[in-house]
């Protein structure tokens, strides 16, 4: 089936295709030289977001995204993607260097969403990605985020807080899981199919809604069916947006930043008399 | 500030105290959630709705919260008419909110305002957990990043009392962009040298956890307020087993090292006047022992 025709449902599915590439063969495919820096200094390494330095066309960047794993092992270790607060901390580490080195940073999105787990919470998961998105949002070079797979809540979101935030042309992004949100809401996860039709978590939807900046195509079918064709169209969007992020000064890249999500949801209010 | 003014501002914070109420309306009649005693309405009304015998913290509405730490005649409420469009034309939704806002009298799910506590001048705001859960809405997200906004301006000291359930289904993925919008103003203000004091009430989660609500210079708490991201039952659903008692309490997350303290309800107000002054707000700001 053509891309264009797939339902939101089906995007779902290819979103959380096991085969899709994600952030290691991105790294592998689209940089040079990288370096992976491992553990948030305060008590554990979380292999769920995996980064570094490396170089893109030549140029030092920092790089970082959620990573799911490919092997049993790694499924388990990584808990599917769903990061820790410690994976969220790494994060900050890397980021807070970034800035300290005046590297561009590209951060790859896909998460089913932080990891609810009993030790998570013990370790401060909320305070962990709140956090993140603070200094995300504050930072003063070039952030660029791609949502790649599964961009699920503030788990997505704590590396999501770029001067352009772009998706792959079947990624989602929503603020819970399909399945989650039909269970809140009418009680029943299996309705899972009829929450992805309302939730508007499309790449074309988000677009519409302001959210993201830009579509990067993926070949017909999927990314898994051709991923050289896939990392040819991502390299060039990385390429054009860090290119036109360039121009800008430090101050400029953070204020323009916090402009972008200041004006998130202004078209959802309302006046009314009291 | 003329005191027919102050006056008429205290008796409209008491009556819409009044109007949107405690919460407590459905314990009336009910035991304590605390002890299973009978506890009577006026009893529990004279003590703050906190429970008598056990010391149980009632939930309670946004003005009420607002009427117990403010000074008399100071409440000035900021953006009481900006409310929830529904942008994805969610089914049912408007009708929902056009509900909840005459049920319970606030226009969303925070009330904000300018104040004073102690006679210092603040930016406050208080979530209220009965409209949609406290959930964060686009209109929530705005009110609470005008405040920060408003107090980094104004060199305004910051207060928020959050209590939530999280995201704000129906407005889907705005819900969660707010989550970015207030910690990105809320770090603008930090690194201006704002000082910002975030109390957790009982249920503070998901989202509002995620942001605003932990990123305090000081974080407190009421005792006994269930405090986390994932709520306990995605929790127990993904490990498939039972969570130790008292599991993301106060007391709890005090242990784990991400709260300064606990404090009963009755002892907030005071609370809040020593932490202000210990700034360099009001009259004990400058020390010169
Ligand atoms: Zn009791």
């Amino acid at each position: 089936m053509a891309n264009r025709d797939l339902t939101p449902a089906q995007r779902v599915a290819l979103a959380r295709n096991p085969d899709r590439p994600g952030t290691a063969e991105f790294i592998q495919n689209l940089f040079t030289d990288f370096f992976e820096q491992r553990g948030d200094r305060l008590c554990a390494d979380d292999g769920s977001i995996c980064g570094g330095i490396a170089r893109f066309h030549g140029r030092p960047v920092t790089v970082l995204g959620h990573r799911k794993g490919r092997t049993l092992e790694e499924h388990v270790a990584f808990h599917f993607g769903m990061p820790a607060p410690e994976g969220y901390r790494k994060a900050q580490r890397l980021l807070t260097q970034a800035e300290k080195f005046r590297r561009p940073v590209i951060t790859f999105i896909d998460t089913p969403g932080a990891y609810p787990g009993l030790e998570a919470e013990a370790r401060g998961q909320g305070e962990a990605i709140a956090r993140s998105l603070a200094l995300m949002s504050s930072l003063t070079v070039p952030v660029v985020c791609v949502v790649t797979g599964e961009g699920g809540s503030g788990g997505a979101l704590a590396l999501g807080v770029g001067n352009r935030v772009l998706m792959l042309e079947n990624a989602v992004y929503s603020v819970l899981s399909p399945e989650g949100f039909a269970s809140i809401l009418w009680k029943d996860a299996s309705r899972a199919e009829e929450a992805c039709g309302v939730m508007k978590l499309t790449a074309a939807d988000l677009l519409e809604l302001g959210i993201i900046d830009g579509v990067v195509p993926e070949p017909e079918g999927g990314a898994h069916l051709a991923p050289q064709v896939l990392y040819r169209e991502l390299d060039a969007a990385l390429t054009r947006e860090l290119d036109a992020l360039a121009k800008l000064s430090p101050p400029a890249l953070a204020a323009g930043r916090y402009k972008k999500f200041r004006k998130m949801g202004e078209h959802a209010l309302r006046k009314e008399r009291p | 500030m003329s005191s027919i003014l102050a006056q008429r501002r205290q008796k409209l914070l008491a009556m819409k105290a009044l109007r949107s109420g405690p919460h407590v309306p459905v314990y009336a009649q009910e035991d304590c959630p605390g002890c299973g005693q009978p506890v009577e309405r006026r009893a529990l009304s004279g003590h703050r709705f906190v429970c008598p015998l056990c010391g149980y913290h009632h939930p309670v509405g946004a003005y009420y919260r607002l009427s117990l730490v403010l000074d008399k005649g100071t409440f000035r409420e900021l953006d009481a008419n900006l409310v929830s469009g529904d942008p994805l034309n969610f089914p049912g939704y408007q009708a929902k909110l056009e509900g909840a806002r005459r049920r319970i009298g606030t226009g969303e799910g925070v009330v904000t305002a300018l104040g004073r506590i102690g006679g210092v001048k603040a930016a406050v705001g208080a979530l209220d957990s009965r409209f949609f859960m406290g959930s964060m809405s686009a209109a929530l997200g705005e009110k609470v990043t005008r405040l920060i906004e408003l107090a980094g301006k104004s060199r305004l000291p910051l207060i928020l009392f959050s209590a939530s359930g999280g995201a704000r289904m129906q407005e889907g993925i705005l819900s969660l962009m707010q989550m970015a919008k207030t910690a990105a103003a809320l770090e603008q203000f930090s690194r201006r040298g704002g000082l910002y004091i975030s109390v957790l009430t009982h249920p503070t989660t998901g989202g509002v956890t995620a942001s605003f609500a932990s990123l305090g210079d000081i974080m407190l708490a009421e005792p006994g307020a269930l405090i986390g991201f994932a709520g306990p039952r995605v929790i127990e659903q993904t490990i498939g087993e039972k969570l130790p008692e008292g599991f993301q309490s106060a007391e709890y997350l005090l242990e784990h090292g991400f709260l300064d303290a606990i404090v009963p309800r009755q002892e907030l107000r005071p609370a809040l006047i020593r932490l202000l002054a210990l700034h360099g707000y009001g009259k004990g700001g400058e020390s010169h022992g």
